[in-house]
């Protein structure tokens, strides 16, 4: 077996054990679950950008909030997708997030660096802005209240088990599809773009449709993340799109390791993890947090998911070997 | 200057025609013109800062012209973005090597081959699906002989690797003209008669312009010389011509 052969299987049994884990636990852990599961899909699409293409986004949660919006909206003033039509609503809701993105796409995507993460900010917080002031529409500060589950063919979302797997199931699908993705040659175009764009455009690439694409991909998949976190939380409100969100995804994918997506459902899970915890047994918990950021920014640039690598590192230089990758550059 | 002369009345792959490029008050580039042909090996030499690379990028898109034309077989292309020249047979080196440093040799030379091919754009297939642009790489690596070093990450090769996988990504696309940007740059002598082996071998129908400071290769490689001084062509000939000339001394040695 090769050595992805090996990664892909040990995401396989860590997913297998959290399908078959989680539901026998508390409903406290599983209202957990789903909320990090439901996040981490907004998470892996950022990875998309920063870790893949190596555009850092600071308006990723944007994308989750018009996705929100879409279905508490529809749900509440037209009762509609609390039933088979749920699956539209998921559809409707990456469909509506890849329109915003494409719209936000044109203005942004022309910047790279800090630029970018500028022009992503301010769209970011103009979308916040909307939610915060369209009283009528979004119901302001108090946001809106999603009292009704979907229910269908035989299955309530209310049910807390029978929800975690439908998260579960669609939060697979994400992660399946954006595995192709990053490993077709189209994902591959844009860690070209990451490594170096100018070459890029003269082996013949138009790089900025490349990151216009992956960039209106990332918001489809963070509108689905915002459908499925509307009836994990049971309601939307401004602070589900300000700035503070598009941050926790940011630092969640660098925590977890830009450019492995899986680092970015680590990193959900220990933030969501963490902040639930650590909230229930001090008032400080907020340090913690940024501590971890900082030492992981300062030891593991990687991330979590570097850490076998570092590991390998340390081992063949105290072990007196040369390292491979050395020996492989003497030239010949 | 016999290779200036078309057969049967072909275009010349490329055409330059009155090129200039100002930055502000500094005019880098003068009123360059300049025809290339299938099969030609032309060579532009000139101090630093004559204007060579700011040509070549003039050429390739990377900067908009101020006044002239840029034509590839016949086709005015100066208001073209890179990626277009590319798709009409272009391809080029760079003097600082830009290549894809956190990937695999082989990685590499798979992005260059997919450039032009419209299944970049598949997103839905992984990209070790694709046969043939698998066995075009290996055989490119092949004849470069770097199979040995497919899996390396880029940025651990030596700079002479990473010189010779810059042409090779060049050749990646199959263009019809190849702009090379100083490929002897930083390397030994040894390394560089290697390099000027390594381009004598190159198909006899592939155009090739080059710039290059390591006089040894330029005489090895190139049929005809053009010398570019404060951003103008100051002298075109044959090796010989170039060798003997009084303003080309003037210009490498100074007037004194």
């Amino acid at each position: 077996m090769t050595s992805q052969q090996i990664k892909i299987l040990m995401v396989v049994v860590a997913l297998g054990a959290l399908a078959v884990i989680v539901p026998n636990t508390n409903s406290f852990v599983i209202l957990l679950s789903t909320r990090a599961l439901a996040f981490a899909i907004l998470v892996m699409s950022l990875d998309i950008l920063l870790g893949y293409t190596g555009l850092a986004s600071l308006g990723q949660a944007a994308y989750l909030g018009v996705g929100a919006y879409a279905t508490a909206i529809l749900a509440t003033t037209y009762q509609f997708g609390l039933g088979m039509d749920f699956w539209l609503v998921i559809l409707f809701g990456m469909l509506v997030g890849a329109a915003l993105a494409a719209v936000f796409g044109l203005l942004a995507i022309r910047a790279t660096g800090v630029y970018f993460l500028m022009i992503t900010l301010a769209l970011g917080q103009c979308v916040w802005g909307l939610a915060y002031r369209w009283n009528s529409l979004t119901g302001g500060d108090n946001g809106i209240n999603l009292r009704v589950k979907p229910k269908f063919a035989g299955l309530d979302l209310g049910h807390d088990v029978t929800f975690f797997y439908v998260v579960f199931f669609l939060f697979a699908l994400s992660l399946l599809a954006m595995y192709v993705l990053v490993q077709s040659p189209f994902g591959r175009s844009l860690a070209g773009i990451r490594e170096r764009e100018l070459r890029m455009q003269i082996l013949g690439y138009n790089t900025w449709l490349h990151k216009y694409i992956a960039f209106i991909i990332a918001g489809g998949f963070g509108g689905l993340s915002g459908v499925l976190w509307a009836h994990t939380a049971g309601i939307v409100s401004p602070e589900n799109v300000v700035l503070t969100t598009s941050v926790d995804a940011l630092l969640m994918a660098v925590l977890g390791g830009a450019g492995t997506l899986v680092g970015g459902v680590i990193g959900s899970f220990i933030v969501f993890g963490l902040r639930e915890y650590l909230s229930t047994l001090v008032p400080w918990w907020q340090y913690v947090l940024g501590a971890v950021y900082v030492l992981t920014i300062l030891y593991l640039p990687f991330g979590l998911m570097g850490i076998p690598e570092r590991i390998r590192q340390w081992r063949a230089s105290s072990g007196k070997q040369a390292d491979p990758k050395t020996l492989a550059s003497v030239p010949s | 200057m016999t290779q200036a002369t078309p057969q049967n009345g072909a275009p010349p792959v490329l055409e330059l025609k009155g090129l200039s490029k100002s930055f502000g008050g500094l005019h880098a580039v003068r009123d360059v013109s300049l025809q290339i042909f299938a099969g030609d090996r032309k060579a532009i030499i000139g101090p630093n800062g004559a204007g060579k690379t700011t040509l070549f990028n003039l050429i390739t898109g990377i900067f908009p012209s101020t006044s002239g034309q840029v034509l590839l077989y016949g086709e005015d292309v100066t208001t073209w973005p890179s990626h277009k020249r590319t798709a009409l047979g272009m391809a080029r080196t760079f003097q600082i090597t830009s290549l894809f440093p956190k990937l695999t040799v082989f990685d590499n030379v798979l992005l260059a081959i997919e450039g032009l091919r419209p299944s970049k754009f598949v997103m839905w297939r992984f990209m070790s699906s694709y046969r043939d642009v698998y066995d075009k790489a290996h055989q490119l690596l092949k004849q470069a002989s770097f199979l040995d070093r497919k899996d390396t990450e880029v940025r651990y090769l030596s700079h002479g690797e990473q010189r010779q996988l810059e042409i090779i990504l060049g050749l990646a696309s199959d263009p019809k003209i190849l702009l090379l940007d100083e490929p002897a740059a930083g390397l030994s002598s040894g390394e560089s008669s290697e390099m000027a082996k390594f381009l004598l071998g190159l198909d006899p129908n592939l155009a090739i312009l080059l710039i290059e400071h390591d006089m040894d290769v330029v005489f090895d490689v190139a049929d005809e010389i053009s010398v570019l001084h404060f951003g103008q062509m100051l002298e075109t000939g044959t090796p010989e011509q170039i060798h003997g000339s009084q303003k080309v001394q003037e210009i490498y040695l100074g007037t004194g």
